[in-house]
């Protein structure tokens, strides 16, 4: 077989672990990043690829991500899904252990790695559940889970409610220096509410979940990490009281990491107007206090990690009340343009989104920071900032359920590559 | 299915701005408000009549589908229906199976392919009759009876009709609300409609687990005491309490909330003189009213529901009569 080598001519490299932020050459041989700017002498690439106008970086990590494999099939798959993600940018997923049934045996694990290669997309990385069944009353296999292959555990968007369980796990998981992801949310004061609790709650006749419940259940779980000397993650808070405490516990030395959603972003409780259920998320989307202060926090870095938050849903649920929708959104392969948005409004530089996309989520799951460095693996994004769009009534997600579907979107993923493979192409 | 559109503004207002379908209060004009309300004094008239029906709408056929019980809203909305010379057909779907929104579709689709011209639609899920007219769009109307917590627009009508016909009109009266404000999409309703039509002073009154401080983003004042609650007010709305607001230990009992804020005749006194008393029934005598006073020369729950006919006949006629339904 023809081994695969590449050259992507004169686009603006955006490498976070380095700094480097030039318009130069990249070279591509064996699956890894060959030579920046000057090329060594003979080497004949299979594929000059012409990068003028775009931007080239590591591929971007995604820190929430239901694949629903295992699951009915119903709502999507690895195969669906994984796609949608490379056309996102994409190069490594963090399964959410929420699957059907849920990731707390190493044969789910086994399973989840055997369909992402059977999709030979992008890479997965498996979580396994903290707790059998996500319900919070005893410990899983951690060292099971390890060896069949997940590189974290987590709780997907479910609080632990007995605390001194939570307090073991974490202890227990903390042999194992790897991250635990926790859903912060005091449960019984969340109840069964569906949006954020406040006078559009009120006026809609929905169960209000109040933003206390996120600021009450983030106490407590940072708390006990402390205790317990867990490394822990919160993929995705909504309110500044939450956004405050991460800045404090940092502050103090904790091994703790945050990242918000983009909808929580660019999306406020307003948008569900008069029951939109292409908005129901969890946390719920807040007021524009909020998500202001959600903005400037991802614009400190105390938020390091933007999450697309993908929970694809299919067709079965259109039509669904307020109350009987699930909660998500899936928008993974609209995340580049969405998050231009905050370049476009000053939040960010190129550079540090680029930085929330990778090493941000690397260094929040404990992974290899990417870089565009000679040696790296070529797990590379190659977008134009600039390309106008639209999301196309059917994209490669199995779920629709996404508000966007009428939003103006610029800039668009180019190329994905993963070990210098490409794995999405979409012609300018 | 074609995709539902969210965010396209009021579903209840076709392109060119007419009243398609009734889903809620707010979000209603003040001039389609006013002429329901009309319409519905002239065929209060037509009830005192020995022949009780107009052909308004013969030919028609309406669709009661109630997924949630319902007496007094569904037997006049069949009621209003019949007299003006629709067909109507009453479905009670059970609870049990409508937990599912697509269940709810896929009924209203079934019922479509038989040619029917509109719905009433009663569902415990807010926003249930918004999400059958993003469906239906103009091919059918839908009035909503009654979705969850958030709204029952005809309830409200008729009692703004039964303030202005017996109480006088909307902008001079003092207005109090009593009782599981949280829970009620006909308190909702109601706040709507008074402050569409001007109703200067609206107050709400109960017990902090079940009147919320946020109320006051509706515009109304927040009481937790019937002596502040109820001096100067020339209409006093009692609301029905449900039993299940117990078992989520938003009351430690009825008796205590009768104690509290129970409608008797001593603080019916505290209300302006000859201040009149409604309830949207069913009633829980001794609980938030006393029989005294349901029973009493000021309480005009009855009317109510007469007025609720004509309110019924007057939203169906006017929605009927919206080109598009009309062939």
């Amino acid at each position: 077989m023809k081994t695969e080598s590449r050259l992507i001519r004169g686009a603006r490299l955006l490498d976070p672990c380095t700094g480097l932020d030039a318009v130069t050459d990249l070279a591509i041989d064996r699956g890894r990043i060959l030579a920046v700017g000057e090329l060594p002498a003979g080497f004949t690439p299979t594929e000059v690829i012409d990068g003028q106008g775009c931007c080239l970086c590591p591929g971007f990590i995604e820190t929430s991500f239901q694949g629903h494999t295992p699951g009915s099939g119903r709502d999507g798959s690895l195969a669906s899904e994984l796609r949608a993600a490379a056309a996102g940018g994409f190069t490594s997923v963090l399964l959410r252990p929420d699957t059907s049934p849920v990731a707390d045996t190493p044969g789910v694990i086994r399973e989840q790695q055997a369909e992402a290669a059977a999709a030979g997309l992008i890479r997965v990385l498996p979580c396994g559940a903290l707790t059998p069944g996500l319900r919070g009353r005893e410990l899983s296999e951690m060292a099971a889970l390890l060896e069949a292959g997940a590189v974290a555990f987590g709780q997907a968007q479910r609080s632990i409610e007995d605390t001194q369980l939570l307090r073991l796990a974490l202890s227990y998981a903390a042999d194992f220096d790897r991250t635990v992801l926790l859903h912060p949310e005091d449960a019984r004061l969340a109840a069964d509410g569906v949006m954020d609790e406040g006078p559009l709650s009120l006026r809609l006749g929905l169960g209000g979940r109040p933003r206390l419940a996120e600021d009450i259940g983030l106490y407590r779980d940072l708390q006990v990490a402390r205790l317990a000397g867990a490394r822990v993650h919160f993929p995705t808070l909504s309110s500044a009281a939450a956004a405050e405490q991460i800045d404090a516990a940092q502050a103090a030395g904790q091994a703790v990491t945050a990242g918000v959603s983009i909808h929580h972003l660019l999306l406020t409780s307003q948008d569900i107007g008069t029951f939109n259920t292409h908005v129901k998320i969890l946390p719920p989307l807040r007021d524009a206090r909020q998500q202001e202060a959600l903005r400037q926090a991802r614009a400190r870095g105390t938020l390091s990690v933007l999450s697309a938050q993908h929970e694809p849903w299919g067709p079965d649920h259109r039509g669904s009340t307020m109350t009987a929708a699930p909660f998500g959104i899936a928008a993974i392969e609209y995340l580049l343009p969405l998050a231009l948005n905050l370049v476009r409004a000053g939040l960010l530089s190129m550079l540090q989104l680029v930085q929330r996309l990778t090493t941000g989520p690397a260094a929040a799951l404990g992974l290899p920071l990417p870089s565009l460095a000679p040696g790296s693996v070529a797990d590379l994004c190659l977008f134009d900032p600039e390309q106008p769009w639209e999301a196309s009534a059917n994209g490669w997600s199995v779920g629709d359920n996404h508000p966007y579907r009428h939003w103006e979107l610029r800039g668009a993923v180019r190329l994905t590559l993963r070990d210098g493979r490409i794995v999405h192409r979409r012609e300018p | 299915m074609t995709g539902l559109r969210f965010g396209d503004g009021n579903p209840q207002y076709d392109r060119q701005g007419r009243l398609r379908h009734l889903l809620s209060i707010e979000g209603l004009r003040e001039i389609d408000l006013l002429q329901i309300l009309d319409t519905a004094e002239s065929f209060l008239g037509i009830a005192q009549r020995a022949i009780k029906k107009t052909p308004t709408l013969r030919g028609r056929t309406l669709v009661n589908l109630f997924f949630e019980n319902s007496t007094r809203t569904r037997s006049t909305f069949e009621l209003a229906a019949k007299r003006l010379s629709a067909d109507v057909l009453n479905i009670a779907a059970s609870q049990s199976s409508a937990t599912k929104g697509e269940s709810l579709l896929d009924t209203v689709d079934n019922l479509m392919a038989m040619q029917v011209d509109g719905f009433i639609v009663r569902h415990p899920e807010a926003g249930a009759a918004h999400l059958l007219a993003r469906h239906l769009g103009d091919r059918a109307l839908v009035v909503n009876a009654g979705d969850g917590q958030h709204a029952h627009p005809t309830q409200a009508l008729l009692d703004v009709f039964t303030i202005r016909r017996l109480a006088g009109p909307v902008e001079q009266q003092v207005v109090c609300i009593l009782g599981d404000l949280l829970h009620s999409r006909v308190a909702r309703a109601l706040i709507h409609a008074l402050s569409i039509l001007g109703c200067p002073e609206i107050r709400v009154l109960g017990p902090r687990t079940l009147v919320p401080p946020e109320f006051a983003s509706l515009g109304v004042q927040v009481h937790h005491d019937p002596r502040d609650a109820l001096p100067g007010a020339s209409v006093v709305y009692a609301l029905r309490l449900q039993r299940e607001r117990m078992e989520s230990h938003r009351l430690p009992s009825l008796d205590e909330f009768h104690r509290r804020f129970g409608l008797t005749p001593e603080r019916l006194a505290l209300a302006a003189p000859g201040a009149l008393v409604l309830h949207p029934g069913p009633i829980n005598r001794g609980v938030e009213i006393g029989s005294a006073v349901v029973d009493g020369p000021q309480s005009v729950i009855l009317a109510q529901v007469e007025h609720g006919l004509a309110v019924r006949m007057a939203v169906l006629s006017l929605l009927a009569g919206v080109g598009g339904h009309e062939d």
